[in-house]
C-alpha cells in the first residue's frame, strides 16, 4: 500500500528546466517514480532527461494523464504554480520551494484543502515510498523497504533518522516530510490518519520541532484515533524562546511551542519519545 | 522583519488609522517645538521600553530636549536607542487591545481584541479576549469589525470608529504582507476619539522581494546575525561556547540537543541550508570564528552534498585565518571518505555519527 505516492503516481515536475528540477527528475526516476512530464512556461516542446516539457500543467495533464505534481519553481511563483496544478485537476502536489510568502501560503493551502487536494509543503523535502516512488529531494540511498511510516517537519534530520533506521534493518512504508513552515498544506494529523489506514504501515515515527502546537494537536488525535505504536522525537529541546531556529515555524513565541509541552503531550498519548534522534531505532525495536 | 514604532505608525497613518501627532529625532537639539505635552519614546526593536526607562513625559521644549538626551544612546536590553519619537500625549479615557496575527492551527489569519489594553496580551485572561479567525474564503468583512466593536463595550460613536480601525488594520496587514499588526493600547481619548497609542508591525521576511520599500530598515539582530543574513545563512547567537554548523534547521537543533545531553552548551546555531558550495562553507566557518566559540562542531548530513567540497571550504577558512579553535567534524554524503581524509590531514577531529560528534565537542568545550 504506502501513502500519498506509489506505483500509480504519474508525476509532472514544474520548474523542470531549472538546476534542481532537472537534477531531481533523474533521481526520482531512478527511484522508480513514473515521471511523465515537466512544465516550464515558454519552454514547451523541449525535452529534459528524456522527459517532455510543456508550457502549462493543464497541457501536461491532458497529454500525459499526470496525477501528481512536484513544484520546484522559485518562491515568488510558487502560489501560481500550485494553483495552476489544482486547477488542472492534479490531486497530489508536493511543493519543495522554501521562503514562500505567508499570505500566498494561506491562500494556496486553503484552496488545496477545500478541494480535497493533498498539498505537501511548501518548504519540504517531499515524500518517498521505498520500492515504489519518490516525489521530492530526499536522498534515495537512505531508504529501505519496510513497515514504518515516517512523518516529519524537518529535512536533513529526517534523513539522519531514516538512515539510522535503515542501518538497523528497519524499513519504511512511506516517509513524508511535511516541512517547516507555519502554514503547511499537510499536517501531522493528515498523515497519521493515512498511516492508521495503511495496511503496510505497522509503526509510526513522528519527528516534530519547537514552534506552534501541531504536535500537541497530533497527540490529541493519536489518543482518539491512532492504534499503531508511535515513536517521536522533538527537535529544539535546548532552543531559547523568541529566536527563530532556521525554519520559519521553529520559534517559541509567547510561551507557546516549547519542546517540553510537546513531549509531555505525546507521552500522555502513549507515544515513546526519544531524547536523541539516534535513539529512534532502539525504541522501534523495543 | 519587525518595524520600529514610528515606522509602524507611519504605515497606520497611511492606511487611515488615527495616530498621535509627533515627529522623530536622532538628536535632542533637533527638537524645536512640541504639540503641547508629549511623550518621548525610545525607538528600539524590543519590548519592555517603559520599564527600562525608555518612555518619559515632557511638557516644554526644554523638558523634551532634556528627556530625549537621556533616552538617546540608552541601552535597552541590548539595543542602543538611536532615535526617539516625540509624540503628543493622549488624554486617555480607556485602553483596549487590537491585533491581527496568524492562526497556525486553523491555517488562517486571526483577529484578537480585548477591552483590556496597555498590558501584554499574554497577561490578559482568554475570556477577556475575542478571537475572530478569518476564513480565507470569506476574507475580512465588516461584520467581524462590528462583532469586535460590540465586545469592547463602547458608546455607539466609538463603536463606529473601532469598526473602521479593524478594516484599516486588516488592509495594512494584507497590503504590506505583514504577519503581525498590533495596536496596544488602542486608546479612547477623553474627547471620544479612537487612536493608536502604540503600534507593532512585523513584515513577513519572505515577502520582501515584492516590498522594496522596506529595504535597509534596521532589524533586531546582533551584528554577526546581520552579517549572516547577508550571506543567506541562518545564524542565532546563544549563550554557550560550542559553535554548531549543520545543514538544515531540524538537524541543527538536534545537534544542539545532543550536545546538551553530553554536558556541552551551544553558543551559536548556524544552519547552512542545503549547500555544498565551498565558498558558503568557508564564509560560515569564518563567521563562526568571529563569534569566538571554544569548539566548532560541523555536522553535515548530505544527500547530494559533496563532502570533499565541504571539506575544501573548511580548509580554505582555516588557511585564511589560521584558525586555532578545535573543530570536530562529522560529514556524511557523497565522497565521504575523501572529505574525511582531507579534514583529518588538517588536524580536524573526526566523528562518525551525531552522538559521537556531540560527545567529542562537549568534551573539548569542557577542557
Amino acid at each position: 500500500m504506502a501513502v500519498i505516492v506509489d506505483n500509480n503516481t504519474r508525476l509532472v515536475i514544474t520548474g523542470i528546466t531549472g538546476y534542481q528540477g532537472s537534477y531531481h527528475s533523474v533521481a526520482m526516476r531512478d527511484f522508480g517514480t513514473n515521471v511523465v512530464a515537466g512544465v516550464t512556461p515558454g519552454k514547451g516542446g523541449q525535452v529534459v532527461n528524456d522527459i517532455p516539457v510543456f508550457d502549462s500543467v493543464a497541457e501536461a495533464v491532458k497529454r500525459t494523464s499526470a496525477n501528481t505534481a512536484c513544484i520546484f519553481v522559485p518562491a515568488p511563483y510558487t502560489r501560481d504554480s500550485v494553483l495552476e496544478a489544482i486547477e488542472a485537476g492534479v490531486k497530489t502536489i508536493v511543493a519543495i520551494t522554501e521562503h514562500v510568502p505567508l499570505h500566498d501560503e494561506i491562500h494556496m493551502v486553503a484552496v488545496a484543502r477545500s478541494r480535497g487536494v493533498i498539498l505537501v509543503g511548501p518548504n519540504c523535502p517531499g515524500v518517498a515510498s521505498p520500492g515504489k516512488a519518490k516525489v521530492g529531494i530526499i536522498p534515495s540511498k537512505i531508504f529501505r523497504k519496510g513497515n514504518v511510516g515516517v512523518v516529519s517537519r524537518s529535512g536533513t534530520l529526517t534523513y539522519e533518522i531514516v538512515n539510522a533506521m535503515s542501518e538497523e534493518r528497519i524499513g519504511q512504508s512511506t516517509c513524508v516530510g511535511i516541512g517547516g513552515d507555519r502554514v503547511p498544506g499537510t499536517g501531522f494529523i493528515d498523515v497519521l490518519e493515512l498511516f492508521e489506514k495503511d495496511k503496510q504501515t505497522k509503526q509510526i515515527v513522528m519527528v516534530g520541532e519547537i514552534g506552534g502546537t501541531a504536535e500537541e494537536e497530533a497527540a490529541e488525535y493519536i489518543e482518539e484515533h491512532v492504534s499503531k505504536p508511535i515513536v517521536a522525537y522533538i527537535a529544539g529541546q535546548t532552543a531559547p524562546p523568541g529566536k527563530r531556529m532556521g525554519h520559519a515555524g521553529a520559534i517559541i513565541a509567547r510561551g507557546k511551542g516549547t519542546a517540553e509541552s510537546k513531549i509531555k503531550a505525546l507521552e500522555g498519548a502513549g507515544a515513546k519519545v526519544a531524547r536523541l534522534p539516534t535513539d529512534v531505532p532502539r525504541l522501534l525495536l523495543e | 522583519m519587525k518595524l520600529l514604532e514610528y515606522k509602524a505608525k507611519e504605515l497606520m497613518k497611511k492606511h487611515g488609522i488615527p495616530v498621535p501627532e509627533g515627529f522623530v529625532v536622532s538628536s535632542a537639539d533637533h527638537i524645536r517645538a512640541i504639540p503641547g505635552p508629549v511623550m518621548v519614546k525610545a525607538q528600539v526593536l524590543i519590548g519592555g521600553r517603559g520599564k527600562a526607562g525608555g518612555i518619559k513625559p515632557a511638557s516644554t521644549v526644554e523638558d523634551a530636549r532634556q528627556v530625549a538626551s537621556k533616552i538617546l544612546g540608552m541601552n535597552i536590553r541590548g539595543f542602543i536607542t538611536r532615535e526617539v519619537l516625540v509624540e503628543k500625549r493622549l488624554d486617555i479615557a480607556k485602553e483596549m487591545y487590537l491585533g491581527i496575527t496568524i492562526d497556525r492551527s486553523r491555517r488562517c489569519l486571526l483577529i484578537m481584541a480585548s477591552p483590556e489594553g496597555g498590558v501584554e496580551i499574554e497577561a490578559v485572561p482568554d475570556k477577556k479576549i475575542l478571537f475572530v479567525p478569518v476564513d480565507p474564503f470569506i476574507g475580512y468583512q465588516p461584520f467581524m469589525g462590528r462583532r469586535i466593536a460590540a465586545f469592547m463595550g463602547l458608546a455607539k460613536e466609538q463603536e463606529a470608529q473601532v469598526v473602521g480601525v479593524c478594516q484599516k488594520l486588516m488592509d495594512l496587514l494584507v497590503h504590506n504582507d505583514a504577519e503581525l499588526a498590533e495596536i496596544n493600547p488602542l486608546v479612547v481619548t477623553r474627547d471620544g476619539k479612537v487612536v493608536a497609542g502604540d503600534a507593532k508591525v512585523t513584515i513577513d521576511s519572505d515577502s520582501l522581494f515584492r516590498h522594496k520599500e522596506f529595504a535597509g530598515f534596521p532589524e533586531d539582530m546582533t551584528p554577526l546575525e546581520e552579517k549572516a543574513k547577508r550571506l543567506d545563512i541562518a545564524f542565532v547567537q546563544l549563550d554557550g561556547n560550542i559553535g554548531v554548523i549543520a545543514n538544515g534547521a531540524g538537524l541543527t537543533m538536534a545537534t544542539l540537543d545532543s550536545i546538551n545531553m553530553y554536558g556541552g552548551k551551544a553558543g551559536v546555531f548556524l544552519d547552512l541550508g542545503g549547500t555544498d558550495d565551498p565558498k558558503k562553507v568557508r564564509d560560515a566557518v569564518l563567521l563562526m570564528e568571529e563569534a569566538k566559540p571554544k569548539v566548532i562542531l560541523l555536522n553535515i548530513f548530505g544527500g547530494i552534498t559533496k563532502c570533499d567540497t565541504v571539506a575544501e571550504g573548511v580548509l580554505e577558512a582555516m588557511r585564511e585565518r589560521s584558525i586555532k579553535v578545535p573543530i570536530v567534524a562529522r560529514i556524511k554524503g557523497v565522497n565521504e571518505e575523501k572529505g574525511r581524509e582531507m579534514l583529518a590531514d588538517a588536524g580536524v577531529i573526526p566523528a562518525s555519527g551525531l552522538s559521537e560528534a556531540a560527545e567529542k565537542a562537549s568534551k573539548e568545550s569542557l577542557r
